[in-house]
């Protein structure tokens, strides 16, 4: 086996001090988890606040005239709709509707925008934009400069008046504001892939290590990994590029399509025809497993005995206390409730039944912070 | 009492003519948190190297192959409920099966415990 060459964050060493075992994810070398566990870390999420290293992450820089019209027509979800200091996620799509990355855009001026993108899809992402955007854009990759952490669970707005920025200059669900922590510039907006109240800073790299010790002093902050990530993100039913998403999956399919307003919006983008002049043949599907053995990925879904999907993403969801599983389903069984499945794991079929989005159904990412 | 380990990572503790068989704290943590654990069949006769069953992390899933031959006369049916058990005391509460019937001769190809500690070395 050739060695892969791995790269780092610039926190990888405060991670190995800390105890955590590292992974390679799409080409970067990453805590999966810390000292404590996936399971510890997990819960710690959802009841008080967990610091994730998210700088693999991919943040690109779209500005001048014509961006927004530009965007608009290049991203399958309206963008000079977008308000300014609002997010949006978004989907890249190729001319047959296929996803090439999902990503988040932040609406900075009229005609600047900062978008963020997964790690191993961050090159093509980048020619893709530069190829779509008129002359007078410019598209830049930000990524080696900027740090990305993820401060998540309930106590996280906490932390950040602790921090000195007021209450009333927290950005509410899915907007961002610019504030300033220890003297560094911060892009800080409520966003997150955990279910919990959660932000995610942006800032320079230089201060990546300052910040995650300054954040991590707090008695209530804890590290946590990929493996937590990943887990949270499976039980509120969020995709993950490469498993629920690909370049042949379109976001019809993987649960989107009201979001695209493809009827009601006759909006145009790349993909848009094929969207609009076809059904998708599969759905991505929420499937609750019987007991607590889990189903993986590329594991067979069965009706009647019959395959009749596959799984995307399956582990054991450490707040249920169960095995779930987003599975790709036919559509006239997708939305059978009564309907029992079998999942079959190449040594045992496990039961499973469907279960609507998310998993998990207690998450505080959308609460409104109490005024004091 | 002796315990005996295969480079599988399975433990073996002998108790007069009973087998206790179980899961090495090394693989528990290189594992993670045990969240299912699949249990082999009382009264089924197993021999060296068979399946007795699967141990499920957050993240992985390993076969768990029987380090002796023998009958199983009992299963840790604490680990249903609670598999975390296997992850918090790999070597003691978290067995997975006991056994009779076993060939004492077979332990001279398992490891000691001081020679298991120099096997994991090897293993970086």
């Amino acid at each position: 086996m050739s060695e892969e060459v791995l790269l780092e964050t610039p926190l990888a060493a405060e991670h190995v001090a800390l105890g955590a075992k590292m992974v390679p994810f799409a080409g970067w070398n990453m805590p999966v988890q810390y000292a404590d566990g996936i399971l510890a870390e997990h819960k710690h999420t959802r009841e008080a606040v967990s610091l994730f290293d998210i700088c693999h992450m991919g943040e690109l820089r779209v500005k001048g005239r014509g961006s927004a019209q530009a965007l608009d027509a290049a991203l399958a979800r309206g963008v000079a709709d977008q308000k300014i200091a609002s997010c949006r996620y978004n989907f890249l799509l190729n001319e047959k509707g296929g996803v090439i990355d999902d990503l988040i855009v932040y609406r900075i001026s009229e005609e600047e925008f900062f978008i963020v993108v997964n790690a191993a899809r961050r090159p093509v992402d980048f020619a893709e934009l530069a190829k779509r955007l008129p002359r007078e854009c410019t598209v830049s990759d930000e990524s080696d400069r900027t740090a990305k952490l993820d401060l998540q669970g309930p106590l996280s707005a906490g932390i950040l008046t602790e921090l000195g920025i007021p209450e009333d200059a927290l950005p509410a669900y899915y907007h961002f504001a610019d504030v300033k922590i220890d003297g560094v510039d911060v892009l800080l907006s409520r966003t997150g892939y955990t279910g919990e109240l959660g932000y995610e800073l942006y800032f320079h790299a230089e201060s990546a290590v300052g910040m995650w010790r300054r954040l991590l002093a707090f008695r209530d902050v804890k590290p946590a990994g990929l493996g937590a990530r990943d887990t949270l993100r499976l039980e509120m039913g969020y995709p993950l590029y490469g498993h629920e998403m690909n370049e042949s999956t379109t976001p019809v399919e993987a649960g989107f399509g009201a979001m695209l307003k493809l009827e009601e919006n006759p909006r145009k983008f790349i993909g848009s025809d094929v969207l609009r002049g076809s059904k998708p043949s599969r759905v991505l599907t929420g499937l609750l497993l019987e007991g607590r053995r889990a189903a993986r990925e590329g594991c067979a879904v069965l009706y009647g005995g019959d395959a009749v999907g596959k799984v995307a993403s399956g582990a054991f969801a450490p707040s249920l206390e169960r095995a779930v599983a987003m599975a790709y389903l036919p559509p006239e069984l997708a939305g059978d409730m009564d309907a029992v499945f079998e999942v079959d794991t190449g040594r045992v079929r496990i039961p499973a039944k469907i279960e609507p989005l998310p998993f998990y159904k207690e998450g505080t990412a959308r609460k409104k912070i109490k005024k004091t | 009492m002796t315990k005996y380990f295969s480079k599988t990572h399975e433990w073996v503790e002998i108790d007069g003519d009973d087998a206790t068989v179980g899961v090495s704290a090394y693989a528990t943590k290189e594992l993670g948190d045990i969240t299912y654990v699949e249990l082999p069949k009382e009264g089924s006769d197993v021999i060296v190297g068979d399946s007795l069953g699967v141990v499920e992390s957050v993240k992985a899933a390993s076969d768990v192959y029987s380090p002796i031959s023998g009958t199983i006369i009992a299963i840790n049916k604490n680990l249903d409920d609670d598999p975390g058990i296997v992850s918090n005391f790999p070597e003691s509460k978290g067995w997975i099966c006991k056994l009779d019937n076993i060939d004492l001769d077979e332990l001279e190809d398992l490891m000691t415990e001081e020679m298991y500690a120099k096997y994991l070395k090897t293993l970086g």
